[in-house]
Formats: structure tokens, C-alpha cells, sequence
């Protein structure tokens, strides 16, 4: 009996463990407040999977993570995230405070340093004073505090029109409310019109003392 | 349990079952993440960086995943009569794009001790980390600050431990201990150098240029500060990859010193103004 079966010639299999999902991420931070706002769609290549899907994670009463990128990775490190919050509150009898889970959040990045997580994070909140704060990352966990940021796909579409109102900003003529929450939707409509990956709508957060207000405002469909 | 423990006994080895033993051993593995141990990294099996360049060949669409990493890059540092001057630029790129013009490329490890980072500003910024918390953790066992030539060597083998692993560092480790001041550079390859004069990244090549063509022993305090500052405004001239704000370092017995920040543009125009 012939054992031996052919298999034909030898094939590389290729691991492609990535998937870029598109979606772009906002943040302001002001005196009292921050403001961290992604649109909803989500894609693959010229697929739309949905339109409904907002990008941002509430971690607690006072921090929201805006998170782009491979949306697998995403789900994975916002569970770990939820996790780690979850044993830090048991362990400490305490919500972690955002400076502190920006720390975290950078340590949880780099221990996958040769195996990347592709998100790119913006972590808003309040810090311990009830000023708003920023944080932006780079894939594998370099952190920058931050007074405004743009990511994912129209990142380097917005991030030069937020330079160009926000750059040279004093503490004398800080940013408002209203001021940033209309940047946000300008950056984002005019992304929507040069990015095929971000459109549909926008979700925002504005992370305030008395709590988190959300809103959605609209976007091309198409 | 009381007896157990009075007996020496581990409450694992009896009384419970296989099943329980195994659910807690998973969970203490979950747990030892490098929240845990700093030195914990999750990797695949096989070449780390061939690895890394086949997951990120190309994503399920057949398109390649850009994963743009900060990168930073023009840092100097030179030992002379007055101390140690350190000079650094606040560029971060991520391939083409710049990141950030304000990063922090100057580490304050304690009062006495600073560290430079160029390469990957995460890899510098997350061994830095580790390498404070051993010197603070050596401070306390020992009852006195660590020497440079120790904190130094902590460094090159944590880095040599992760040699091939695809890091990207250059630092420079400089700082006043009971020996003087001193002065080394530290390499993701391993190596690690004392030394008196040293620049490190992309704009090194220009830094050095100034450097050298200014550097003597017997600088004065103000002499050197100006000397690095202007090494690191001609690097961010030439080297596009360089840039920002200068910031100025200075150490003396007495512990490290802020001494400025300075924009570019703003010494730019100094410059170009100053009689020739």
C-alpha cells in the first residue's frame, strides 16, 4: 500500500493576522472639559461593514478611549483595559484616575512590542484637578500628553487643520466647549469628503465634571 | 489552614483538586503580564524580526499595514571642566509624518541622573521606565544613590537580553555619583561606552560637525550650554528628521539642571541676525 500521499510542490502559507478597519479619532481638551469624537464607520478595502459603530470606550465617569485601526485588535485591548480597571477598582477600592491609566495603557502596548496591537488609542479625560487631558499613542506605547489630536485614517488630514486653530494657543484665550465641539465637526465633514474611510456619522463625548454628554452629528453616506 | 502553614505545607499541594490547581496556575500566568514583570514581553515563536515583517507584509486586503512608530533622533552630550551639558532636539516622526514637535527626549531617572533617548521613542521610554524603577528599588536596598557606571550596566543588559529582538535605541546615561560626573552611551546592540563627547541619531553627523569644531575641556558653564544648543540647531537645520525645540540640559554636583527650551525658528532668527 502506497502511504506516501502528494501533497505537491511545497506552498508558503502566509500569516496575515491584520486587518485594516479605517476610522478616525478627534480630541480637545480644554480648562473643564475634553472632548474626544470618532466617526461610525467601519470598513475593509471598498467594503463598508457598517455604519453604526462607534469607536469610542467609556472606561469610566471621567475617561473615554477612542480607539482606530484593526478592529480586532481594538475589541482585545479594550477588554484587557476593562479588566485591568476592573481588578485595579477591587484591588484599591478606587476608579483609576487618567493619568494613571494612560500609564497603563502604554505598559499594555508595549508588552505586545513584537507583536503589535494595530490601534491607534486618544485617551480623554478629567485629571484629578477637573481639567480635561489627552493622551495620544503610537501602536507599541509611546505616550504624549497632548492639548488637541487627530488619528487613524484622516489623522493627517485633520491634525494640520487643528495646528492651524489650535497651534498657538495661550492660557489667556483657552479653547470653549462650543469652539471645540464645532472644530470637531468641521475636521470630520471635511474628512468625510477626502477619506473614504470615515464618513456616515460622528459620535462625540465631552467629558465633563457632572458627566459625560454624547452626541451624534451627521455625515456623508456615500 | 493553620496547621498547614505550621507544618510548612503549600495549601496548593493538598486538599484541592487538579482542576483548582491548574485554574489558579492559568490565572497567575494571566496576571504575570509585564504590569507585572517589566521584563515580560509577548512574543511569537521564531525570528522577532522577521516576524515583524511578515505580519505587517500586508493586512487581509493584500494592502501593507503601515505600523508608523515614533521614531525620534538628534541627542548630544558632553563631559567637560563644568559638569555635563546634554542637548537635545523634540522631533518625533512616524515615517514621513511628524508625530510630535514636543516630545520629551530627556528622561529625569532621579535628581542626579539623566538619560537621552533616540531610536524608537516607545523602546526608550519603556526600558527608561524599567531602568528608573531599578534605580529607585537599588537606592532603597542600599541606602545610597546608584553610580552612573551601575545604572548603566542595568540598562545594556536589560536591552542585550532583547538583543536581535528588532529594539531601537541609542541613549546616552549621564549623571553625577560619588566618582564624578559620567558619561555613557547605550546601544540596542549591547554596547555600552563611557566616554566624553557623544551624539546620538539621525542627525548625529551635523551635531558632531559643531560639536567637535567648539568642544575643549575648559569650556565655562555658559560657553558649553551655548555650544550645545547651537550643535543641536545646525543638526535640525540639516537633518529633516530633526527638529522642534531645543532643550538644554546641565549637570553638576549638585544634580541635573533645566537650563532652556528654545524653538528652532526662534534661534534661527537669532542666528541669522548675529553679527558675523
Amino acid at each position: 500500500m502506497d502511504t506516501i500521499i502528494d501533497r505537491g510542490a511545497p506552498k508558503a502559507r502566509n500569516f496575515e493576522p491584520y486587518a485594516s478597519n479605517g476610522g478616525s479619532i478627534v480630541a480637545i481638551s480644554g480648562k473643564d472639559f475634553a472632548i474626544v469624537a470618532s466617526d461610525t464607520r467601519l470598513s475593509e478595502g471598498y467594503m463598508i461593514y457598517t455604519r453604526k459603530q462607534s469607536k469610542l470606550f467609556q472606561l469610566s465617569d471621567k475617561s473615554v478611549l477612542g480607539c482606530t485601526g484593526c478592529w480586532c485588535d481594538t475589541l482585545s485591548l479594550t477588554n484587557i483595559i476593562q479588566s485591568q480597571l476592573k481588578s485595579y477598582l477591587y484591588d484599591h477600592n478606587t476608579i483609576m484616575q487618567p493619568n494613571s491609566i494612560a500609564q497603563l495603557l502604554s505598559t499594555l502596548l508595549y508588552s505586545r512590542r513584537f507583536f503589535p496591537y494595530y490601534v491607534y488609542n486618544v485617551l480623554a479625560g478629567l485629571d484629578s484637578n477637573g481639567e480635561g487631558c489627552l493622551y495620544s499613542y503610537d501602536p507599541v506605547g509611546h505616550c504624549e500628553k497632548v492639548n488637541y489630536t487627530a488619528g487613524g485614517s484622516s489623522g493627517v488630514l485633520m491634525q494640520p487643520f487643528l495646528d492651524s486653530w489650535l497651534g498657538n494657543r495661550t492660557a489667556e484665550n483657552p479653547v470653549t466647549e462650543e469652539e471645540a465641539l464645532s472644530l470637531v465637526k468641521d475636521a470630520f465633514t471635511a474628512a468625510g469628503e477626502r477619506d473614504i474611510y470615515t464618513g456616515d456619522e460622528v459620535v462625540y463625548n465631552i467629558i465633563k465634571k457632572d458627566g459625560i454628554k454624547t452626541g451624534v452629528v451627521q455625515l456623508r453616506k456615500d | 489552614m493553620a496547621m498547614l502553614s505550621l507544618c510548612g505545607l503549600s495549601d496548593d499541594t493538598l486538599f484541592k483538586s487538579k482542576c483548582e490547581v491548574e485554574e489558579n496556575e492559568a490565572f497567575e500566568t494571566f496576571q504575570s503580564d509585564n504590569t507585572v514583570n517589566q521584563m515580560n514581553l509577548y512574543s511569537l515563536p521564531g525570528n522577532p524580526v522577521e516576524n515583524m515583517r511578515m505580519i505587517t507584509a500586508r493586512d487581509t486586503m493584500g494592502r501593507p499595514i503601515e505600523l508608523n512608530f515614533h521614531h525620534g533622533t538628534t541627542t548630544l552630550g558632553f563631559l567637560y571642566q563644568g559638569g555635563i551639558v546634554l542637548a537635545v532636539d523634540s522631533r518625533a516622526t512616524g515615517g514621513q509624518y511628524i508625530g510630535s514637535q514636543c516630545m520629551k527626549k530627556i528622561v529625569e531617572i532621579n535628581d542626579f541622573m539623566l538619560g537621552t533617548l533616540a531610536g524608537g521613542a516607545a523602546d526608550c521610554v519603556y526600558w527608561d521606565r524599567v531602568l528608573s524603577k531599578q534605580c529607585r528599588l537599588h537606592e532603597l536596598r542600599n541606602k545610597e544613590r546608584i553610580s552612573v557606571t551601575a545604572a548603566s550596566k542595568i540598562m545594556s543588559n536589560m536591552i542585550y537580553y532583547y538583543k536581535g529582538y528588532g529594539l531601537s535605541i541609542g541613549m546616552m546615561l549621564a549623571g553625577y555619583d560619588k566618582n564624578g560626573p559620567s558619561l555613557f552611551y547605550i546601544d540596542n546592540d549591547g554596547s555600552r561606552t563611557p566616554g566624553k563627547v557623544f551624539s546620538v541619531g539621525s542627525g548625529s553627523i551635523y551635531a558632531f560637525g559643531v560639536l567637535d569644531s567648539g568642544y575643549k575641556w575648559d569650556l565655562t558653564d555658559e560657553e558649553a550650554q551655548k555650544l550645545g544648543q547651537r550643535a543641536i540647531f545646525h543638526a535640525t537645520h540639516r537633518d529633516a528628521y530633526s527638529g522642534g525645540i531645543v532643550r538644554v540640559y546641565h549637570i553638576t554636583k549638585d544634580g541635573w539642571k533645566h537650563i532652556k527650551n528654545e524653538d528652532c525658528d526662534e534661534i534661527y532668527d537669532r542666528v541669522k541676525n548675529e553679527a558675523k
